[in-house]
């Protein structure tokens, strides 16, 4: 070992400390300036008077977090919902059922479908997703789900195209990829030898997918969900444009509504008072401590079930 | 000769893209004994193994030449029920591969899967399974804890016991132990000697000192080819071969 090298070394070492550092420096800047700035409206309206207030009152300067978050919390579990199933599916058809020619192609269009950027998605949800939602997908489901007893209420009001349920399934669309990328790669970590031994012992493929595969990849699915999860979380720009940012809780899908990010981005450039700006400081500081305890939470259950002897 | 039960008669294999990985065997395997098939690495006796039970087929491409007559029947006929196939065929392969599910569950797995719905039946084969691959003791106090809990040569044993629960004819070893210990494969070379009792053993290994313990018959393989297939004793001590001399002699491979 020469000098130099050893020189270089420390050089590095150096250089990988303060990057590591960074990290956790701008982390805790960003949560400090998002509780200093939030700070104005902590003192007025509480913790608890302001995530449960449904008030959002520019004029009379009243301001809630409730309708908010319930319309994050909504989008994002909705999307979920809808994607989770139709990701696995593609991710399961793409490395065990699809012949290599066609699976080529698939793969290459799940990553540019995670390529595109999500204002893009907004523009397409406006202007081809919400009129389709709104002209044949809506009536259809008010027709059908909405004239059961209790489930009914999720499908009342007038199907305008602009609302919960379009936003889900835009939002729904843009994680696909994402979900199913990640499943992918985890199903490909299942080794051969063990799928052989399963159909060694007479197991038909659609045995060996549920039997094997998919308990032998939970944790890479449920990483890929979780990341996902985060997306939606955060998602702005393709949510905006169909969820028409109304501060308010509902029971019908069929309702506009509004998620935090939504509302920052629409809001900023009119809060007039100091109020209603800490108030957008704090609902960021909200959808900031959301996303660190789901991704918190998720990373606690992670570690519990490899513990647990599950692979 | 009694009792035949494969008959290969002038098998090809070849890989996708026409590689030709096995050139015109023929040999025929007696029921109720232990088969060897050895030979320096590439040489096709893996390839050979997976003709019998047609795991080629889950890739595309592959391509047999000749016939394998497994009691009398063509395997290789288009009309083959590979499901029925692979449950008539069990196999082990080079590393542990338990399924992602507890000791009990791997087991059951196959019995399940051949139409077996009743509970105490269940229990009993599992129980008969663990106690035929000499697993029983380890495992009774925790069936229902995660195979991957067990040892390596533990879950070695497990997949055995999976492979002979669903009562197999024949039963295909890829180099069983080549990931465990030397503790590890006495017990799984004892298991061998005593499997033959129920099933037809056919066995892949890279040991020859392994073929010479446990096997009854020989195979000696080169370059996809069947150089020479007798009595295990014979070939280790007087084989008609120069070729096989020379490999067992340790002179190449």
């Amino acid at each position: 070992m020469g000098k130099e090298s050893s020189l270089s070394g420390s050089l590095f070492y150096v250089f990988t400390v303060i990057s590591a550092f960074l990290v956790i420096l701008f982390l805790l800047g960003i949560f400090y300036i998002l509780f200093s700035e939030s700070y104005l409206a902590i003192r007025e309206f509480g913790l608890i008077g302001f995530i449960f207030s449904q008030e959002w009152d520019p004029v009379r300067d009243l301001f809630g977090a409730a309708p908010t978050i319930f319309g994050t919390v909504v989008t994002t579990l909705l999307a979920l919902l809808f994607a989770i199933p139709v990701a696995v599916g593609i991710a399961i058809f793409v490395t065990e059922i699809a012949p290599d020619y066609v699976k080529a192609p698939v793969s290459v269009a799940i990553e540019l479908l995670a390529a595109i950027p999500s204002i893009i998605y907004g523009m397409w949800g406006l202007f081809t997703l919400s009129p389709i939602m709104a002209g044949y997908i809506e009536p259809a489901l008010q027709q059908t789900l909405g004239r059961l007893p209790i489930v009914g209420i999720l499908f009342e009001g007038v199907p305008m195209g602009i609302d919960l349920l379009t936003a889900s399934v835009i939002l729904s669309i843009m994680i696909i990829p994402l979900i199913a990328s990640i499943s992918r790669d985890a199903f490909n970590l299942v080794p051969s030898i063990v799928k052989e031994s399963a159909y060694g012992v007479g197991a038909t493929r659609w045995e060996v997918i549920k039997k094997i595969v998919l308990p032998y990849s939970k944790l890479g699915i449920f990483g890929g969900v979780i990341l996902a999860m985060g997306r939606a979380l955060g998602e702005t720009m393709a949510v905006a444009f169909v969820l028409g940012n109304k501060h308010q809780i509902t029971t019908s899908l069929f309702d506009a509504a509004a998620t935090i990010t939504v509302s920052l981005a629409n809001e900023f450039t009119e809060a007039d008072t100091d109020t209603y700006l800490s108030s957008l400081f704090y609902l960021s500081l909200i959808l900031f401590a959301i996303s660190f305890i789901t991704l918190g939470a998720a990373k606690l259950t992670i570690q519990r079930l490899q513990r647990g002897g599950a692979r | 000769m009694e009792d035949i039960v494969i008959d290969v008669q002038g098998l090809s294999f070849y890989y996708a893209g026409n590689i030709r990985a096995l050139k015109d065997i023929s040999l025929s395997i007696q029921a109720n004994t232990v088969t060897a098939f050895i030979g320096p690495s590439g040489c096709g006796k893996t390839t050979f193994l997976r003709c019998l039970n047609r795991m080629h087929d889950l890739y595309s491409g592959n391509r047999y030449e000749g016939r394998i007559l497994i009691d009398g029947r063509n395997i290789l006929d288009k009309d083959v029920d590979l499901i029925e196939l692979r449950s008539k065929i069990g196999m082990v392969f080079q590393k542990p591969t338990p399924f992602p599910m507890s000791i009990f569950e791997n087991i059951a797995f196959g019995l399940r899967l051949i139409g077996i719905k009743n509970r105490t039946e269940i229990s009993e084969r599992v129980e008969k399974a663990l106690k035929d691959a000499a697993l029983w003791d380890e495992t009774r106090d925790r069936l229902h804890k995660s195979a991957y809990s067990l040892s390596g040569g533990q879950q070695q044993r497990l997949c055995i016991a999976r492979a002979i629960a669903v009562k197999p004819e024949i039963v295909l070893m890829d180099e069983p132990c080549s990931a465990l210990d030397p503790i590890a494969t006495g017990k799984i070379e004892d298991l061998i000697t005593e499997l033959k009792q129920d099933y037809t053993v056919i066995i892949v290994t890279h040991n020859m000192q392994q073929a010479a313990r446990v096997s009854d018959y020989t195979a000696f393989f080169m370059m996809g080819e069947l150089v020479e297939y007798d009595r295990t004793e014979r070939i280790f001590t007087n084989p008609s071969n120069k070729l096989t001399e020379d490999y067992i002699t340790g002179r190449f491979g």
